[in-house]
Order: C-alpha cells, then structure tokens, then sequence
C-alpha cells in the first residue's frame, strides 16, 4: 500500500514513542548506578568515627530528571527522520554580516576608547575594561600561533609568565622602568618562543599541543621553585607602577596631576592604564593585519592548509614556524610585562594552565584567525566569568555548557567566515559553512 | 645527445625498513617530456619525493641542472626553477584560487606575478571564473589545474608532475594533457611525469619508464613502449581510458 510522506513520518513517530521511553530508561539506569555511590552516600564524621549516611531523595531527583530530559530529547531534537539544519547562515545574510563587520570593527575601537570618559562608567567597569582588554590581546596573539599558522599551543601562558617575571625581575634587580622592560619582555618572550619553536619542528596536532602543554607547566614549575632568584611561590611583591613617560602618578610636585595642573585622582592611573592595554591590544591587532599580508603571513596560513605543499613550494618551514612561536609570544611578552606593573605583585599562581585553556577557548570560540570573533570572545567569556562571580560554584559549568553549545550550533567559532588577504577586483567574503568540517 | 636536466643514479629511498626504491636511474634531457608509468606501489610517487629531498636518497645520486641535489632541503630545491604538482592535488583548501597562485610565486619574489596570472588564466581559463573562490570548493579536475598553476607560478624550467589524470573525467585529463604539451612545445618546458593513465601519458611523453616493484624494468621512447607486448599486456589491456 503505498504511503504519503506525511503518514509515513507519522508512523515512525508512533513506533519511536516505546523506543524513546526505552532509552530515557536506559539513561536512566546508566544514571542511578552513577549517582547512587556518588550522591547517596555520604561520609559522615559521627562520635562513632565516620559513618555513611544514606540519602536517596537527590538520587531520585537525579534519575527523574536524567530521565525525563532524555525522552524529551528522544521526542523533539533526537526524534528520528528530523530534518537537521546545522549552522545554515544563507550567503546573503553571511555578506551582510560581513559588510557589517567593516563598520563594527571601527565602532567597537571607538567604544572602547570612549568608555572610560563616559559619565556613567564606574571604576570598576574601567578595571574589568583592562582585564578583558588584557585577554583580547592574549587571545590575538594567540591567534596567530593557532588561527593563522596552525600549531595548537597549550602552553601559551609561559609566554605571558616570562612577559611578567622578565619585567618584575628587570624592575628589582636593576631598577629598570617599565617603558625599557615592555620591549624587553617582548623579546625574552620571543626568545622562549623560539627555544619551544625548536624542538616541536616536526610535530603537530595532538603531540604538539602535549609539548607545548609540558612547555607551559615547566615554566610555571620553575618559578616555583626557583626561589632564590624568583621568590618561588611568594612571587614578586611591589613591582613599580607603570609612569606617565618618566612622570609618576602620585601626589608629590612631580607627579602626573601637578605636572599637568590637574587635581589629583586615583583614577588617573588607572585610566593611564586602561588606555596603556587597549593600545597594545590594537598594536597586536594591526601588526597582525599587516602580517597577514605579507609573504610570512600568507606562508602561515598556508603552512596551516598542509605543510608538504609548503616546502614543495620553497616555504622554509622551519623560519615559518619558529617566526609564527616567536611573534605570538612577543605579544605574550607584552601583555605579561603590562599584568605585572598593572599587578604590582605576581606569582606562579596567574600562570597556570587554566589561563591557557582560557586563552585558547576565546581564539576558538571566537573563530579561529578571526581578529573580530577573537574580540568578541574575550568579552563574552571574561566579561560573562565576572558576571557569574556571584555564582562561582556554577561558573565551569556554565562555561562548559557554552563551549558545546557553540561548538554545536557554529562549529567554527563565532565568526567563521575568513576573508582573502588579496583580491583581483572586488571584495568577497567566504563562508565557514560552504568547507566541510576539518577541511581546512 | 642534448644537455642532461635531471639525472638520477642508483637512487634507493626506505620507508624504515622497506625499500621504496632499489637502485633507480633515469635521465631527462632539456625540453623533453619523460614519463614514468607502473602499478599501484611501484614507487612511483616515492621516486618523485625523493627529488625533491623528501624523503631523501639513502644512496646513489641526483643532479639536476649541474647541481647534486642528492641531501638539499625541499625547500632549496623548490628554488632551483624545480617546480612541483604533488600527489593528491595538495592545494590550500581555506585559501582563495588567488592566494593559491600567490604562493606558487613565493619563489619568484613576485617580480613578474600580474604576467604569469594572465598567462596561467589563459592556460586554465576555468581558473579565472573561479579566482575569489576557496580552493576547497573548487572541483577535482579545477583543483588539478590549479595544483598545476600554482606550480606554473614559479617559472620553472623542469615541472614535476604526479598523476596529474588521477580521479579526473577522460576528457579533463585529456585537457590537462594537452595542456601540459603545448607548454612544452611553445616554452620549452621540461617535465617528468608520473602516470597511471599509461595510454595518455606514453603518447604524450618522448620516452618513457616502467616501474615494477622499484626497479626500472624498461624504458623507451613512448611510441615504442605503447607498441611493447609487455607494457599492453601490464598496463593497457583493459581498454584505453
């Protein structure tokens, strides 16, 4: 007998319903034997010395919920025959957003420089400003080890480490300043991209992202216990405050507001401050933009594609690399050398492996060599883990949610469409969701 | 006989401890097409990587142009005017048709780029409709011809070529061909190809080489090998494709 679609559908509904119910209790099943130990028993300190105690009432409500999301699911996203539209942004509305986007850059900068004079914006909007600013720029460096050249780094907070101790340790021992230790910092940094670029040449992927995780954890290590030199896990207390050029922002006749006839505020270090990061962050930010213009940068890129036709092509990849580990790093420098003045007090604590995780979720989020995605990720997540301090018990959670959630919904990161670094004639954004998924 | 290209002599090459190549030698004079055919596994396409270094010669020697480019990096080998189409295409998916060209010409610094892009769109005129557009989109027989183009940018005098026909529809392959002789007859180009599509590639080329287990087993101008029992019976019967 023959059917119409729409029976059919409609059959297959009805015989899911047992299978869906089925399921839901196998899910269920599978949580009660994980919650029962987990949940139910609970030690109890008693004059009988540790007891357990029964609770069974949240196993319960566990299981029921486990239950009851499971057939829900079984019945609308999972139901069988569902036709999936995953990630579909139609072209024109992608161009759209893309001619967007040229207008939104230049506005988010202007925003970004004018929030601070804005009448209504408190100090702590200013402090949370530097904080998300601080990892915009991490996450732009970042971008260029990761987003352009490839080389998955989990240990990017080493970088970020040496900014900081290179400066904490320049200003202590031998009383630099802060505007001879940022370059400084930068090219300390860079150097230990390099010596990490060196023995990670011929790896990628999976084992690189294990090197570099050792990478990191071993400088972390080594601040720890170095302690004679570093402080070990006491870290390094009363680094000197960043100066206005040479002028400081204190009270004294010298001092920033006497020099320029102002009243003397607290604040004006910290708008120093803030404007310090955001114009490291847009240096990063343009330095990349050209890079990626130029024959290096379009070398990256194309060592990312596949390396085999990079060498064919007479790219030497091991400059290619070591360049991509050095500059990436140098930004790291930067912005450490700027967490330390900004700080006044560092240890190895700020550098632990957490922060890389961080720094790698906003380039990926945030669409992996998309400078713009990279930005908006930095604000949502820090932004979003300051908003959620109330509730810091539910902040990984919360965190991991929105990671598989995105990563569902657009699996290349916020803004996925990358645009041409060179054009014959006309502009032309492509989209992510015309190349499949792990081409590239 | 006209000036040497490329001669290679009792080249071996090991995949750990498996021998890819047993003692290999070949000659390519300037301007010629020279073709090497043979089945699946033969070490065909280990013979092209190993000239250009990777991985490289465990003995014997290679010299092409009056250099012994035996140890050089892949790399330095790229900017000798070698150029290369490698197995699989190879092609920058992410990266537009132009950006594609582009780093064909990394070699070149760029000194003649708007030139040789008119020159490869004449070529590939398929190309040009397609230059803003992902390599990863583009289809199989567009991306052999960019993987071609892009290893045209260079300027090579000597063009290495893998299985330039594989996966492509007969009359594709046949463009592709003819492509590849024009070059040849109007700018001298010499090229050393690796084929499967015997039929085509012995027409094509001016002598041929048969493979069999990494050992060159015959070799001949490629008229004369088509007409070889052996060589029909191994790698034409079946029909020409």
């Amino acid at each position: 007998m023959p059917q119409t679609p729409a029976a059919d559908a409609q059959a297959s509904t009805e015989a899911s319903f047992p299978a869906a119910v089925r399921d839901a209790a196998v899910a269920a099943l599978i949580a009660l034997g994980l919650s029962a130990p987990m949940m139910g028993l609970v030690p109890v300190q008693s004059p009988q010395g540790l007891v357990l105690e029964q609770r069974w009432a949240p196993v319960a409500i566990a299981v029921a919920v486990v239950f009851a999301g499971r057939l829900l699911l079984n019945l609308t996203l999972w139901r069988p025959g569902r036709v999936k539209r995953v990630g579909y942004v139609p072209p024109k509305l992608e161009a759209k957003l893309a001619g967007l986007a040229r207008f939104l850059g230049p506005l988010a900068i202007a925003g970004a420089v004018a929030m601070p004079l804005l009448p209504f914006t408190e100090r702590y909007a200013i402090d949370l400003g530097i904080l998300v600013l601080t990892y915009v720029m991490l996450g732009w460096g970042l971008n260029i080890v990761v987003g352009l050249a490839g080389l998955l780094d989990l240990g990017y907070v080493a970088f970020y480490a040496v900014g900081a101790y290179s400066y904490a340790l320049l200003a202590q021992y031998f009383g630099l300043s802060f505007w001879i230790c940022l370059p400084l910092a930068g090219i300390l940094a860079a150097f230990w991209g390099v010596i990490l670029g060196f023995p990670v040449l011929r790896l990628r992927g999976d084992y690189l992202a294990i090197v570099t995780l050792a990478f990191g954890e071993i400088i972390r290590i080594v601040l720890l216990n170095w302690y004679w030199v570093t402080g070990g896990p006491n870290g390094i207390s009363g680094i000197p405050r960043p100066s206005f050029f040479g002028i400081d922002f204190d009270r004294g006749p010298d001092g920033f507001a006497a020099t320029f006839g102002l009243d003397y505020s607290p604040l004006h270090r910290i708008l120093f401050l803030y404007y310090l990061i955001l114009a490291l962050a847009l240096l990063t930010n343009f330095v990349t933009i050209r890079l990626r213009r130029l024959p290096i940068g379009r070398a990256w890129e194309a060592l990312r594609e596949d390396e085999i036709a990079c060498r064919s092509l007479g790219i030497n990849t091991v400059t290619t690399k070591l360049t991509a580990f050095a500059i990436g790093a140098s930004f790291a420098g930067f912005a450490g050398s700027f967490f330390a003045t900004r700080q006044g007090f560092i240890s190895p604590e700020s550098f632990v492996f957490m922060e890389s995780a961080m720094i790698l979720a906003i380039v990926v989020l945030g669409g992996m060599g998309s400078q713009f995605g990279v930005a908006i990720a930095a604000v949502v997540m820090i932004g979003g883990f300051e908003l959620f301090r109330e509730f810091s018990d539910y902040r990984m959670i919360t965190f991991g949610l929105v990671m598989v959630l995105v990563m569902i919904w657009r699996p290349r990161g916020l803004v996925s469409s990358r645009s041409p670094s060179v054009f014959l004639k006309e502009k032309k954004a492509i989209s992510g969701s015309l190349v499949q998924e792990g081409h590239g | 006989m006209t000036e040497p290209m490329l001669t290679i002599r009792g080249v071996t090459a090991y995949y750990g401890a498996i021998a890819a190549l047993k003692g290999v030698d070949i000659d390519v004079a300037k301007g010629e097409i020279v073709t090497l055919i043979g089945a699946n596994g033969a070490g065909k396409s280990t013979l092209m990587m190993t000239i250009f270094g990777s991985p490289q010669a465990r003995d014997g020697s290679i010299v092409y142009d009056g250099r012994d480019i035996t140890r050089m990096p892949t790399h330095e080998i790229a900017r000798l005017r070698i150029a290369q189409s490698p197995e699989g295409r190879r092609i920058f998916p992410r990266m537009t048709v132009l950006e594609n060209l582009q780093m064909g010409a990394a070699v070149t610094q760029f000194a003649h780029f708007d030139e040789d892009l008119r020159r490869m769109f004449d070529l590939f005129p398929r190309l040009k409709e397609r230059v803003s557009q992902r390599g990863g989109t583009l289809s199989g027989g567009e991306q052999q011809m960019l993987a071609i183009a892009r290893a045209l940018m260079s300027r090579p005098q000597f063009l290495l070529l893998d299985e330039p026909s594989l996966g492509l529809a007969p009359l594709i392959a046949k463009q592709i061909f003819a492509a590849i002789g024009e070059l040849n007859r109007t700018e001298g180009l010499t090229v050393f190809l690796v084929e499967q599509n015997a039929y085509h590639a012995l027409k094509l080329a001016h002598r041929g080489y048969v493979m069999v287990n990494g050992s060159i087993t015959l070799s001949g101008a490629g008229r004369e090998l088509l007409e070889r029992e052996e060589v029909r019976a191994a790698y034409l019967e079946g029909g020409r494709h």
